[in-house]
């Protein structure tokens, strides 16, 4: 178990440096200088350069930048707010972006895992077709068509919610981003706990626990749920995406002042710095989200735990 | 064969049974007219082609038919003290709450994917004792502990706490073996119990079961395609074929007068080392489809002997002596005499003469 | 005939024994005419399958049309998706004869546009955008355009992870292992992230977002391929043709892809609804198909902007991408249904 966890972590920092080391040589080789000021001669250029270590060869600089970014710091941003330190400005937007991103994840997974089991139990009945069509629906409709629809109807048409993120009502206006943002999420995690499930239930150790007499809701609690639960962690990891994915989508349509609004901005007005953060930020974030994902199955899951012993 | 000593000592009787399945092609049906009875203390080996309904007959008895399969017809009766329940009149969930595990226990094919790959080795054997024997948990894990001895499992204690990937096949099956002993049931079902596994496996765990079957005196229903198994460890044996069980016997009977054309064809396929060809016979073509409606013997179109009227009319069951029974109308009186093949009568004989000279 | 009915055949007491019952249906030398009750093949069981699963004909027949309208749509008026004609600008839907049932009318918050403008005989089927361009026209090429990205992107998924798995799994050892690797790094990246990069670095337009969908997409396909390779690697007819001393390339492509034909199918036809979606993404955050080039994704981002004055702009392509990526999504279910036999009953 040390050694499968140690090894993760260690695939984990190594894919961060490779992020790194893109994102590095994106920002070396983008065009322009942060001195592009005409008045600069040769020779100021030349000090201005000694001065912040842009003389020095490639992977000193590189070193340099590891360090910066694990001190937090990626400089200021060029366009949005000319000047601000970019971590000032990432510090203030992250916890929104995560709390949304938590709060969707949470609704998803919760009402996903019971619109999945419900379907398996109930297989070919009407409450079996009702699922799986919130399921085939909430799969193939981009979250933000969702969040338009919510805007639209929801905000503009009945005024329940606020249609842009309002400061003084910070939760009451995450409501809408998180169900807009949440079904992607219940679709999945419906859909692959369904289809799970029904393997569970037809499986040889679900006959010979039945063949053993034990009461029903005994058989799918500790032998149907517990296996199907242990799988369902594994799709935890890959549904993060689309929840990154989504949250620059959604935080532009609802005006939400985080991480995926900021990082749509600073596309649009080539602000490579606060790019590069954002793209760093999410990187980090979802190799940290994988990194535990993994984890937590292999504590779970036995046959990850417990290594072969021979015989 | 007096009847009254049948009725004493029969626990399981089963009658006209017929069992169809719904599928998305239409019905299947896969169990017709099954006629079976299961003695104390004796060992009958179910034998057939994949797709004959074997497993399906046995899955009947525990209540465990997959949720499009039900019974059409006919019985299934158990002897519990004395007491004679039809189980084809319980709901399945009554059949499993009240007997299996407990009075009926079957061990499954394939003891790589039969134990539940998330739960301790231990707790699965408890599992059945907590539930069926008011015992305290210290009770059942004691009793736990005697079983994984009982089937052979050397350091108990340590294996108790394993999961079913730290232990190879034939450990598996033995737990698996350990859990349907674990309340005493009156029959064990083993359906294919040792295809799985290795050949030398194979044949301790044989051991094990004629083993705790003469210690324990429990009925064993056998369900198996290996006439080798059969030879070792039956009394009994019923030939099934697509869904009807074609002949039926004792051993000897069946052994080394069969009837039916299948049976022959059937033993001749049975590998022998020292048959003087070297070629294995084999049955030509495959199962019949149940879904369509069977007009005559099914077995007619693969069958080199079939007369006429096996097309036309399914042939009744016909008593040809002893326990003897065969359903083929080759045993009517007015059908011409045919004899088994030649190979096959001199393989008898020889095993004949080894088994008595 | 007493005989028989002493015996326990239910129902056959009445019948007579024919004169030539008893004699053998079949020749000493005729040989057995075997009836083949394994018919059809594997390739029309799948068809079978899939034919009684409604959702994915449906699904099928609704990619279908709209490929069609993709292809003849824009030539099914006068306009072309950049033609502009300002007077003309921000109209709703109006279709001839539909017109008269009180809807497609070109009604807008109760007066009709066209009449009040004076467009006695004009018809924009689905309105037009406040540039005053043609919704129906750049709706079907904004089609085309997401479709051939997404064929394109997936097709090339398909050879690169294909090659990629079928190298790492056949040849297994230490080229596995560093091809694994390889691709879990690249897998941790999250495709957000490498989307947006390239979308920053490479000029805007179509190859520029195919190359963005295709450097992670393989990954997945790659997969299936290995763990297909694997599993056949094992069994007996490809050690059959390594001891034959068939060449590795040959053994690849002759006995090892027609196994893994079915997988990468079903994991295509779930990849194309991603990759319309990621495109759409792309666009949504300013990274599209430059204007006034249309795609689905750019169509919704500009009806976006309008959503709360003139909704009409935005609903057209909203429904065309969730048809798509909905009938994609049931054809591809139904197919993955068809073609695995765990679904088998009994």
């Amino acid at each position: 178990m040390g050694k499968y966890i140690t090894k993760r972590v260690l695939i984990a920092i190594f894919t961060l440096l490779v992020i790194l080391f893109v994102l590095f040589v994106m920002l070396d080789k983008m065009p322009g200088s942060p001195f592009n000021d005409e008045k600069l001669t040769a020779d100021q250029l030349a000090l201005l350069n000694a001065k912040y270590g842009l003389d020095q060869p490639f992977m000193i600089r590189f070193i340099n930048y590891v360090k910066c970014v694990i001190k937090f710091d990626f400089g200021v941003s060029y366009n949005i707010q000319k000047n601000l330190a970019v971590s000032s400005m990432l510090a203030t937007r992250l916890p929104i972006s995560i709390q949304i991103g938590l709060q969707a994840m949470v609704v998803g997974t919760i009402i996903g895992m019971l619109l999945g089991i419900i379907a398996a139990l109930k297989r070919n009945t009407w409450i079996d077709t009702l699922c799986t069509g919130i399921s085939v629906l909430g799969v193939s409709v981009p979250s933000y068509v969702i969040a338009l629809g919510l805007a639209y109807f929801v905000g503009f048409k009945l005024g329940w919610f606020p249609i842009l993120y309002n400061a003084s009502k910070p939760f009451i206006s995450t409501i809408m981003p998180t169900m807009a943002l949440s079904l992607s999420p219940i679709a999945n995690i419906a859909r692959f706990t369904r289809s799970e499930m029904i393997e569970v239930l037809n499986s040889d150790y679900v006959l010979l626990a039945q063949s053993k007499g034990i009461k029903q809701y005994k058989l799918i609690i500790n032998h149907v749920l517990r296996n199907t639960l242990i799988s369902i962690i594994t799709v935890m990891g890959p549904l993060l995406v689309g929840l990154l994915t989504g949250s620059m989508v959604i935080e532009k349509i609802f005006s939400i002042p985080g991480l995926g609004y900021l990082m749509v901005q600073a596309i649009q007005n080539n602000d490579y710095n606060v790019v590069m953060a954002c793209a760093f930020i999410y990187s980090f974030l979802y190799i940290f989200v994988m990194l535990i994902v993994d984890i937590l199955y292999g504590i779970i899951d036995p046959r990850i735990r417990v290594a072969k012993e021979g015989e | 064969m007096s009847e009254k000593k049948d009725k004493k000592d029969r626990v399981l009787s089963i009658r006209d049974l017929d069992i169809s399945f719904d599928t998305s092609n239409g019905v299947v049906k896969a169990i017709r007219g099954v006629r079976l009875d299961l003695f104390k203390g004796e060992t009958i080996a179910i034998v057939g082609e994949s797709g004959s309904g074997k497993s399906v007959t046995v899955k009947a008895i525990m209540g465990i038919l997959a949720s499009n399969g039900h019974i059409d017809n006919g019985s299934i009766t158990f002897f519990d003290e004395g007491k004679a329940i039809d189980l084809v009149k319980m709901k399945p969930k009554d059949i499993r709450y009240n007997y299996c595990g407990k009075k009926i226990a079957m061990v499954f094919q394939d003891p790589m994917t039969s134990l539940d790959p998330t739960m301790t080795i231990g707790r699965q054997i408890m599992e059945p004792i907590l539930e069926h024997l008011k015992v305290s948990h210290q009770e059942a894990k004691n009793r736990a502990m005697e079983l994984l001895e009982l089937v052979g499992i050397e350091n108990p204690q340590k294996r108790f706490k394993q999961y079913p990937h730290q232990l190879s096949g034939g450990m598996r099956q033995r737990v698996v073996i350990a859990i349907a002993l674990s309340c005493d049931p009156q029959i064990l079902i083993c359906d294919e119990p040792t295809t799985a596994l290795d050949v030398t496996i194979q044949a301790k765990i044989l051991e094990l079961i004629k083993d705790i079957q003469y210690k324990k005196n429990i009925s064993v229903i056998y369900i198996t395609h290996d006439l080798g198994v059969v030879a070792k460890v039956a009394d009994y044996v019923a030939v099934m074929y697509a869904g009807k069980i074609i002949e039926k016997g004792n051993i000897d009977e069946i052994f080394y007068d069969p009837r039916h054309p299948y049976t022959w064809g059937l033993l001749s396929s049975m590998p022998d080392v020292d048959t003087d060809s070297h070629r294995l016979f084999a049955i030509p073509g495959s199962c019949p489809n149940l879904l369509e409606r069977v007009e005559g013997d099914a077995f007619a179109p693969r069958n080199p002997y079939a007369l006429k009227i096996d097309f036309k009319v399914e042939p009744p069951i016909f008593d040809v002596g002893g326990q003897h029974r065969v359903a083929s109308w080759l045993c009517h009186p007015n059908a011409p005499k045919v004899e088994m093949p030649e190979q096959l009568r001199k393989r008898i004989d020889k095993m004949l003469k080894e088994v008595r000279g | 005939m007493s005989a028989n009915e002493r015996l326990d055949a239910k129902g056959y007491g009445t019948y007579e024994f024919a004169s030539d019952d008893f004699t053998f249906a079949y020749d000493e030398n005729e040989k057995i005419i075997y009836k083949s009750y394994t018919a059809s093949s594997y390739l029309a069981d799948v068809l079978h399958a899939f034919l009684k699963n409604k959702g994915a004909v449906i699904g099928f027949i609704v990619i279908v049309i709209i490929a069609i309208l993709a292809l003849v749509g824009p030539m099914m008026n006068e306009h072309t998706y950049k033609s502009i004609i300002i007077e003309h600008a921000s109209l709703v839907p109006r279709v001839p004869f539909l017109e008269n049932f009180g809807i497609f009318d070109g009604v807008y918050k109760g007066s009709n546009q066209y009449l009040d403008k004076g467009f006695t005989d004009i018809y924009y089927w689905f309105g037009s955008d406040p540039q005053g361009r043609d919704i129906w026209t750049r709706v079907w090429e904004g089609t085309r355009i997401s479709l051939i990205i997404a064929f394109t992107a997936v097709c090339i998924d398909i050879f690169i992870g294909m090659i990629y798995g079928l190298i790492s799994g056949y040849f297994g050892g230490k080229v596995d292992m560093v091809m694994q690797r390889f691709a879990e790094i690249l897998n941790g990246i999250p495709t957000l992230v490498v989307v947006t990069l390239l979308g920053l670095i490479l000029p805007r337009g179509v190859t520029s977002i195919i190359f963005a969908l295709m450097i992670t997409g393989w990954i997945g396909m790659s997969r299936i391929a290995r763990a297909q390779v694997l599993k056949l690697k094992e069994q007996e007819f490809i050690l059959a043709s390594k001891t034959l001393g068939a060449q590795h390339f040959r053994i690849i492509f002759k006995d090892i892809l027609p196994n893994i034909f079915g997988q990468i199918i079903i994991m295509s036809m779930f990849s194309i609804p991603n990759a319309i979606f990621t495109e759409a993404f792309l666009s949504f955050v300013g990274l599209g198909v430059p204007a006034p080039m249309a795609s689905l994704g750019s169509l919704i981002s500009e009806g976006y902007k309008s959503l709360t004055t003139y909704p009409h702009v935005i609903v057209a392509p909203i429904v065309v991408l969730a048809l798509l990526m909905l009938s994609f999504n049931l054809f591809a279910d139904g197919l993955r249904d068809a073609f695995d036999p765990k679904m088998k009953q009994m």
